[in-house]
């Protein structure tokens, strides 16, 4: 009976449904589409190096020779190639995390951004680094520890003045966001000035507006962990995420424990979001626009989604940042204007869609 | 498997909303709950499916009390069918149905081959077998609660626990989702506003009113006359009928039972 239930299911199944290509697939040509990305981005710039030459001065780096004479390994070892991983690193968070914030609060309008959690992240930071508490070791820890701890704070606190009054609304939790949100840059502006030249580390701008400027390579490895440790966290809570798109009382009835995944999930959306933005300072909309643009490729499954979203907002960083550095031939833009050019106008186009679908 | 709900009493914020609620649904019987609206209903199937905590009381489930079980051993005994709509993501009705087999896996584990005929067995069940890669928010009404009806039968469950499921939807899906149910043979709970359904589907009905219990039996035995003016403040009659011989509540919809009259 089962068998034949099967085999007659599978060959019905074809029909009225969107075409959706493997997962497997979609990660190796996003891998691929990566290592291209990364290889553009470490080639292209004031100086153009050709993509043999970068290949090259990347094997001589890992194997710890010196720079072969005449070669740009300079430019392309210290300073490129750490910011073309950086950025693929952020990129990849910052789609995980946008995709957990998203299940986390049922709502495909979330984004760690939109919610005020990099703004509270980035007050953190930028209160340890005025009061001196911004050394923490040569791996930023301390930095990100109070960046993590703002961005935490400021996530209960939207989650807590959106939930007044039982259940939330998306326009309301988005606009609960926005609004601490701008109230905690406000602030952050205030420390940057008030710091004045004593703040040597970064500008307003980079906290506000995010950017991939001060990318080394003893700046990677607490993102890089965070994230691989966020991703295998998210990944083993897939399901549990399936299931609480479809609401507390039917995730409880499917045997999660709804307050716990929670916890874990605020955990680490705040662990991310802070590390995050002790590196690149508050980058909005990947978080927004890659969970949504992969959906539209693999679906909701967490399970695909999630692996999905981290390659893509990988490759897009990396892309955006590149796009960023070379778009104008006598500066370079902070990334985070170039996504909220991008992301803004997208934000718009899914507000109008959800509030058409609502009336 | 028999469901016994002893002596529960529920308080949410420092109201109890259900005390003293006795229920017991004996193996592959259908036991329906009703009762006006805020009457408890869904409060007690709450408690079955653990998404609410018992303030006194239990619910034992064959043997074990749920609350003694960890999560995911309740959910392979119970499965639920609550109201909530859940919300758009881009689901398909497969992936939908394959949510009944959280409950069986551990972290990491992919769904395999016992899992996929689990899955399509139970589409086909509710008569959506080759639906499986539609979106979910693209189903009507009555497919969608044939889909979420299948996910819960996924989880292979000894129980079903069912809040309102026909609501929203026309008569013939009404008639064809509580068809289906019968058809399970499974032990059942369910809340129905439609007493005239409660009647057909239900082996017996527990009539709640303010919290608490105020009859059990069979639909015959309930529904009466008086209990239907004194509880959900209706004239109605109590006729047999003509084409199943259940008891078929023939409402008088012109004059309501006297209440406090409301302020103007």
């Amino acid at each position: 009976m089962t068998a034949l239930a099967t085999s007659r299911g599978e060959e019905r199944e074809e029909r009225d449904g969107p075409w959706r290509p493997a997962a497997g697939q979609v990660c190796a040509v996003l891998g691929v589409a990566l290592l291209v990305a990364l290889t553009a981005s470490v080639c292209l710039g004031s100086t153009r190096v050709p993509p043999g030459e970068v290949w090259s001065a990347v094997v001589r780096g890992v194997s710890g020779q010196d720079a072969a004479p005449g070669t740009q390994d300079l430019i392309v070892w210290r300073l490129r190639v750490p910011r073309a991983l950086l950025a693929a690193v952020v990129g990849a968070g910052l789609g995980l995390v946008g995709t957990a914030a998203q299940a986390l609060v049922r709502n495909p309008l979330a984004d760690p951004y939109l919610l005020g959690i990099s703004s509270g992240a980035s007050l953190g930071a930028v209160a340890a680094l005025v009061l001196g508490l911004g050394a923490g070791g040569a791996l930023g820890l301390g930095l990100s520890a109070a960046a993590f701890a703002g961005a935490l704070a400021s996530f209960a606190l939207v989650w807590a003045v959106a939930r007044r009054g039982g259940g939330f609304r998306p326009l309301r939790l988005v606009l609960a966001g926005v609004g601490i949100g701008q109230f905690l840059s406000g602030f952050t502006h205030y420390l940057v000035l008030q710091a004045g030249d004593e703040q040597q580390t970064h500008s307003a701008l980079f906290w506000l507006m995010g950017s991939l400027g001060g990318a080394q390579w003893a700046t990677l490895a607490l993102p890089s962990a965070a994230v691989v440790l966020g991703a295998l966290a998210l990944q083993a809570k897939a399901r549990a995420l399936n299931a609480l798109l479809m609401g507390d009382e039917t995730a409880a009835a499917l045997g999660v424990d709804v307050a716990r995944l929670r916890r874990v999930l605020f955990v680490v959306t705040s662990l991310l979001t802070g590390v995050l933005v002790s590196v690149s300072g508050a980058i909005g909309f990947v978080g927004l626009m890659v969970p949504h643009a992969c959906r539209m490729v693999v679906g909701g499954d967490h399970r695909r989604l999630l692996p999905v979203a981290g390659l893509f907002g990988a490759v897009l960083l990396v892309v955006v940042d590149l796009v960023a550095r070379t778009a104008l031939t006598d500066q370079e833009l902070p990334v985070g204007v170039v996504t909220s050019l991008i992301g803004a106008p997208a934000l718009l186009y899914l507000l109008d869609r959800r509030l058409e679908r609502e009336h | 498997m028999r469901t016994a709900i002893e002596d529960l009493q529920v308080t949410l914020s420092g109201r109890t909303v259900v005390s003293g609620v006795r229920i017991v649904a004996g193996e592959g019987e259908v036991a329906g709950l009703v009762g006006p609206n805020g009457s408890g209903k869904s409060t007690v199937l709450r408690t079955v499916y653990r998404h609410l905590r018992p303030h006194a009381g239990r619910v034992v489930v064959g043997d074990r009390d749920v609350r003694e079980l960890t999560a995911a051993e309740a959910a392979r005994r119970v499965a639920a069918l609550p109201q909530e709509r859940g919300s758009d993501f881009e689901l398909s009705v497969r992936e939908v149905v394959a949510m009944g087999r959280t409950p069986y896996k551990r972290a990491f584990a992919g769904d395999d081959g016992r899992d996929a005929a689990v899955v399509a067995e139970a589409l086909e069940q509710v008569g959506m077998a080759g639906e499986g890669r539609r979106r979910f928010s693209a189903l009507s009404g009555g497919e969608r609660q044939r889909v979420l009806l299948a996910r819960a039968l996924a989880q292979d469950p000894s129980v079903l626990v069912l809040d309102e499921p026909t609501n929203h939807l026309d008569v013939r899906h009404q008639v064809e989702l509580l068809a289906l149910l019968r058809q399970q043979r499974r032990t059942t709970l369910i809340a129905l506003h439609d007493l005239n359904a409660a009647a057909s589907v239900c082996d017996r009905l527990h009539v709640l009113h303010r919290g608490a219990v105020v009859a059990s039996g069979t639909p015959r035995e309930v529904l009466t006359p008086a209990l239907l003016a004194e509880v959900f403040g209706v004239r109605a009659a109590v006729v047999e009928h003509p084409l199943t011989g259940d008891p078929l509540i023939a409402f008088d919809h012109r004059s309501p039972v006297a209440r406090e009259v409301p302020v103007a």
